[in-house]
């Protein structure tokens, strides 16, 4: 009997301690896997499937310090688009315009930029709507 | 029993060198009327295909282009504008694959018309083509007059073409690669959003480079 009350509390316990762990990590693929739907439909005509972007044209994604470094602004270029701002990525300038979103819901910036930050060899973890919340009000 | 199966084997083996004989060739497309000539006291009937008819545009250097231009080549055709902000990044994405499998080849050619030649201007198509990272006279981004260009895509490329303030960017358009022969036939669609279809179009070119060759071979 004793026995058996202590695999219970070891199988519960066990349960509990994953359920934990993966709660975040569970966010972070709801995120990432929405977002890959949302890059598709709306980002990969112009940065492309690799985030490769387009010659001089369109600039890639795979520039990991500028989005680091840019981490606070990049919910406002998605939303209201870039026009004719110069951004510099890997070196190389590049002038063009990116169209706005406006009517993308922050949960979608959110996770599209999840997916962004996360692919392409970029590591930047869950970008959350809070996050993003917090960043629109800052836009210019 | 044993007889019968080194029947099937031989047959086999001869159905197998037959389809190795015979060449890829790809179709003629677009319409086609059925004439009736006389040749040598004779009633035939001839199947005429409908080409490419003449045209003239301007490249993204300034110099003028007519279908004497492009005498002798086969090409890709294709319509965009520059500021399109849709499918052209993708076209053009899977065209340079396109350019770089054959930019030194001299008998293929790319153009890209412009549907919006209001904006898009001799130097902007030569930015354009700049920053696309485009050089030489093997793609060519051609602008002029609205409605050649219109006439051209939807009467005789047979791809829908037309303005709508409605759509992002305000065109429709599709993206269509139209590959034609140096008879200025259409030899094959492409869905230029498509990697797939625009890796087999860098086949069928390829395919499409032998037939005219042996052609003149002959
Ligand atoms: C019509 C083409 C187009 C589309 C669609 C597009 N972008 Fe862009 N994007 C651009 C261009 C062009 C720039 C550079 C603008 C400049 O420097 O003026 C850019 C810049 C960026 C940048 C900053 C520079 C970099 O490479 O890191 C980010 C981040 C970005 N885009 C993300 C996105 C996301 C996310 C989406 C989808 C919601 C998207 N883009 C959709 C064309 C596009």
């Amino acid at each position: 009997m004793k026995f058996k009350v202590i695999v219970f509390t070891a199988i519960m316990l066990c349960v509990i301690i994953v359920s934990c762990q993966s709660d975040a990590e569970q966010e972070f693929k709801r995120y990432y896997t929405g977002g890959a739907v949302i890059y598709k439909d709306k980002c990969q005509n112009c940065h492309g499937n690799n985030g490769e972007g387009l010659s001089a044209m369109i600039p890639p994604l795979t520039d990991t310090a500028y989005l680091k470094k840019k981490r606070t602004v990049l919910s406002c270029l998605v939303k209201y688009g870039i026009k004719e701002t110069i951004v510099t990525i890997n070196g190389k300038a590049y002038e063009g315009t990116m169209p706005a979103n406006v009517d993308m819901p922050p949960i979608e910036i959110a996770k599209v930029l999840t997916y962004i930050g996360n692919s392409f060899g970029n590591k930047m973890g869950t970008i959350a709507v809070e996050e993003v919340n917090s960043n629109l009000e800052k836009c210019n | 029993m044993r007889r019968l199966a080194v029947y099937v084997l031989l047959a086999a083996a001869l159905t197998a060198c037959k389809f190795n004989s015979d060449k890829p060739a790809l179709p003629i497309m677009g319409n086609r009327e059925a004439v009736t000539k006389t040749v040598n006291g004779k009633q035939v009937i001839d199947t005429v295909y409908q080409t490419i008819p003449d045209f003239k545009f301007v490249n993204q250097y300034g110099d003028t282009i007519t279908q004497k231009s492009l005498k002798g080549d086969i090409y890709v055709a294709d319509f965009f504008f520059t500021t399109c902000p849709s499918i052209c990044p993708v076209m053009h994405r899977n065209m340079l694959n396109v350019y770089k499998e054959f930019k030194n080849v001299p008998d293929f050619k790319i153009i890209s018309h412009t549907i919006d030649p209001k904006h898009d201007s001799v130097a902007v198509m030569k930015k354009y083509a700049d920053k696309l990272g485009i050089s030489g006279n093997s793609w060519w981004l051609l602008q002029g007059n609205k409605e050649d260009t219109y006439n051209l895509g939807q009467k005789n490329y047979l791809v829908a073409v037309k303005q709508d303030d409605g759509t992002p960017g305000g065109y429709v358009h599709q993206g269509w690669f139209v590959l034609v022969d140096k008879k200025s036939r259409i030899r094959g669609y492409y869905d230029g959003t498509d990697e797939k279809q625009v890796a087999k179009m860098i086949a069928d070119i390829k395919i499409l480079r032998a037939e005219v060759n042996t052609e003149i071979a002959q």
